[in-house]
C-alpha cells in the first residue's frame, strides 16, 4: 500500500472516531464545540503513560479515554445545567481552557509539543475506528439509543414519558468525550508527536461539521459525513487554500439544499425495508425539531 | 505603569466591544450566533491593509474595506438566515462557521498566510498625558466605538426601524403579520453587524499594525466571551463585557504571562455561564435563545 493511501486512511479513521465523539452528544441534542479539549486529554494522557511507564499503546489509549470521560463526567453536571447556545459556549470555553492548561504544563512539553515513543500501526487504527462505529451503532439499538433520540426530539415529552433526561444527557456527553479521547490517543500514537495547538476550536468545529453534514438522524450519518468530507478535499490536493474554500462552499451549499444532512432515517428505512415505506419524507421533517 | 495597563486594556476592550455588538445584534434579533462575524472583522483589517499597501489614501481604504464587509455580510444573510430560517437551528450556525472558513481561506488564497504589517498612518502621533502614552488611533477608536454603539442604541429605541427590529426579536411571525418587511430589516441588521465587525477590524489594524487571515479568530472568540459576560442581546452589555475581557486579558499577561490569557478569559466565561448565564446586564430576550 502506498504511503499516501496509508496516510489518507489513517486520517479518515481518526476523523471517523472524532465524528462519533461529537455524534453522541448531538444525538442527545447537545452541541459540543469543545471536543478537541477531550481529544487532547486522551492524546496527552496516553502519550504520557506510554512514555513514562512503557504501557502497551492500546492500554494507554484506553486509559486516556477513561480519564477524558472522567473529566467530562466531572464537568457534565455544571455544564449541562446550561442549554442551547449557552451549552455550546460552555463546552467551547472548556475546550479552550483544557488547551491553554496543557500549554502551561511543562512536564508534558508545554508549548514545545510532546514526542510520543509508542506507535500504533494502520491495522490497529482502522480496527479501533471500526470498533467505535460498531459499538455506537449497537448502543443506539438499545434502550439508550431510543431514550437519547427521544431527548433530542423533545426533551419535555421525553421527561413526561419517564425518560431520565439528565442521566442520558450526562451519559451521552461523557461517552462522546471518551470516544474523542480514543481518537486523540490514536492520533498521538500514530503521528508520534502532539502539540496543544492542534487541538484548537477549529478542530472541534470541523468535527461537528462532519457530523451535521452526514446527518444526525442515523448512526451511519457521522461515518458518511467524515468519509465524504475527508476524502473529497483529497481530490483537490493541488492547492491547499482553495481546497478549504471548496470545502466551505460545499458546506454552505449542502446546508442550503439539504439541511438534514446527507443521510436520513427515512432513507435508511427505505433501503432496508421489505416493502416501500410510506411517509419517509415525513420523517425528514424531524430535522426541524433538533435542539 | 498600572494606569498605562488600564489604558491599554480599555483600548483592547473597545475592539472586543465593537465585535461583541455585531454578535449580540445578530443573536438578540435573529436568535442566531453568527460565526461569520470574526471573518468580517478579518475582511475589514486585511482589506484596509491591502488597499493602504497599494497606495490608496487611508479614508478611501477604510471605505473600501467597510463596503466589502457589508457586501460579504449580505451574502452571509442570503445563505444563512433568509434561506434557512425554517430549518433546524443548527443549520444557520453551521453555515456561518463555513463562511468563516471560506473568508479565511479566500484571504489566504489572495494574500498568503503571512502576518502583514500595516503602514503607520499616524506616525508617532502619541499624546502624553500625565505620564501615559495614548495613541491617536486608540483614542479615535475608543471615541468612535462608544459613539457608534450609542447611536445604534438610539436607533433601536427611537426610530421606526428600531421598532420593527424589536418586533422581529419578539416574534418574527407576528412582525410579518403586522406588516414589517422582515427581509429588508434583517438585511439591514446584517449590514450593520458587518460594518461594526469590519470597523473593529480596521481599528485593530491601525492600532496594532499587523493583520493576517486568522486575525478574526482570537478576537472573535474573546468577543463572544465579552458578549456573554455582558449579557447576550444587550448592546451596552457588550461594552461592559468588552472592557471586562480587555482588563482580564491585559492583567493576566501582566501578572501571569501570555500563556495564561486563555485560561483567565475562558475561565471567566465558564464561571459566568455557570453562575449567571444571562450575563451582568441581562439582554432583551435571553430566555428564548435556544441556539
Amino acid at each position: 500500500m502506498s504511503g499516501y493511501l496509508q496516510a489518507v486512511l489513517v486520517l479518515l479513521a481518526i476523523n471517523v472516531v472524532f465524528a462519533y465523539g461529537a455524534y453522541l452528544p448531538l444525538a442527545a441534542g447537545q452541541l459540543n464545540i469543545g471536543l478537541a479539549g477531550f481529544a487532547a486529554i486522551g492524546a496527552y494522557t496516553s502519550a504520557y503513560l506510554s512514555n513514562q511507564f512503557a504501557l502497551h499503546p492500546l492500554i494507554a489509549i484506553l486509559l486516556g479515554a477513561i480519564l477524558s470521560g472522567l473529566v467530562a463526567l466531572a464537568v457534565a453536571v455544571p455544564v449541562l445545567r446550561t442549554r442551547g447556545i449557552y451549552l455550546a459556549l460552555a463546552t467551547f470555553a472548556l475546550g479552550q481552557i483544557i488547551r491553554a492548561a496543557i500549554l502551561n504544563l511543562e512536564f508534558i512539553g508545554g508549548a514545545a509539543g510532546y514526542p510520543v515513543t509508542g506507535f500504533v500501526g494502520l491495522p490497529m487504527v482502522l480496527g479501533l475506528a471500526f470498533a467505535v462505529v460498531v459499538i455506537v451503532s449497537l448502543l443506539f439499538g438499545t434502550r439508550f439509543g431510543i431514550a437519547v433520540r427521544a431527548v433530542q426530539d423533545d426533551e419535555r415529552v421525553a421527561d413526561l414519558m419517564g425518560v431520565e433526561v439528565r442521566g442520558f444527557q450526562i451519559a451521552a456527553f461523557t461517552l462522546g468525550a471518551m470516544i474523542a479521547g480514543i481518537g486523540g490517543g490514536l492520533y498521538a500514537h500514530q503521528f508520534g508527536y502532539i502539540e496543544a495547538q492542534y487541538f484548537n476550536v477549529g478542530l472541534s468545529i470541523t468535527i461537528v461539521l462532519y457530523v451535521i453534514l452526514g446527518g444526525i438522524q442515523t448512526t451511519m450519518g457521522p461515518l458518511i459525513g467524515a468519509t465524504v468530507f475527508t476524502l473529497l478535499p483529497e481530490l483537490l490536493r493541488e492547492s491547499a487554500s482553495w481546497r478549504y474554500v471548496a470545502f466551505a462552499a460545499g458546506v454552505i451549499v449542502l446546508m442550503a439544499m439539504r439541511p438534514q444532512g446527507l443521510l436520513t432515517r427515512g432513507q435508511l428505512r427505505q433501503l432496508f425495508a421489505w416493502r416501500h415505506v410510506h411517509g419517509s419524507t415525513h420523517d425528514d421533517g424531524l430535522a426541524g425539531h433538533v435542539a | 505603569m498600572f494606569a498605562q495597563q488600564i489604558v491599554n486594556a480599555v483600548m483592547l476592550g473597545s475592539v472586543y466591544a465593537m465585535v461583541a455588538v455585531a454578535l449580540t445584534l445578530s443573536i438578540g434579533v435573529l436568535n442566531f450566533l453568527n460565526f461569520s462575524i470574526p471573518g468580517l472583522f478579518m475582511i475589514g483589517g486585511m482589506m484596509v491593509w491591502a488597499l493602504a499597501h497599494a497606495g490608496v489614501p487611508l479614508p478611501l481604504a477604510m471605505a473600501g474595506a467597510l463596503a466589502l464587509a457589508a457586501a460579504a455580510s449580505l451574502v452571509v444573510e442570503r445563505f444563512t438566515w433568509r434561506w434557512m430560517r425554517t430549518a433546524s437551528p443548527f443549520v444557520p450556525l453551521v453555515s456561518s462557521m463555513a463562511f468563516l472558513l471560506l473568508f479565511e481561506h479566500l484571504a489566504i488564497a489572495y494574500w498568503g498566510s503571512d502576518m502583514r504589517v500595516m503602514p503607520d498612518a499616524f506616525a508617532s502621533a502619541n499624546w502624553r498625558f500625565a505620564g501615559l502614552v495614548i495613541g491617536v488611533p486608540q483614542l479615535v477608536g475608543l471615541v468612535c466605538s462608544v459613539g457608534l454603539i450609542g447611536a445604534l442604541s438610539l436607533l433601536l429605541k427611537r426610530t421606526r426601524f428600531g421598532r420593527a427590529l424589536r418586533t422581529i426579536a419578539e416574534d418574527s411571525e407576528t412582525a410579518l403579520m403586522l406588516g414589517v418587511d422582515i427581509n429588508r430589516v434583517v438585511a439591514v441588521v446584517f449590514v450593520v453587524a458587518g460594518l461594526f465587525a469590519a470597523f473593529a477590524g480596521i481599528l485593530f489594524a491601525l492600532n496594532y499594525r499587523q493583520v493576517h487571515p486568522f486575525m478574526g479568530e482570537a478576537v472573535g472568540l474573546k468577543a463572544i466571551s465579552a458578549m456573554i459576560v455582558g449579557g447576550m442581546g444587550n448592546i451596552w452589555g457588550s461594552i461592559v463585557g468588552g472592557l471586562i475581557i480587555g482588563l482580564t486579558e491585559v492583567f493576566a499577561i501582566l501578572y501571569f504571562g501570555a500563556d495564561f490569557v486563555d485560561i483567565a478569559v475562558f475561565g471567566l466565561l465558564l464561571f459566568i455561564l455557570f453562575v449567571r448565564p444571562a450575563g451582568l446586564l441581562p439582554g432583551m430576550q435571553t430566555a428564548r435563545a435556544g441556539i
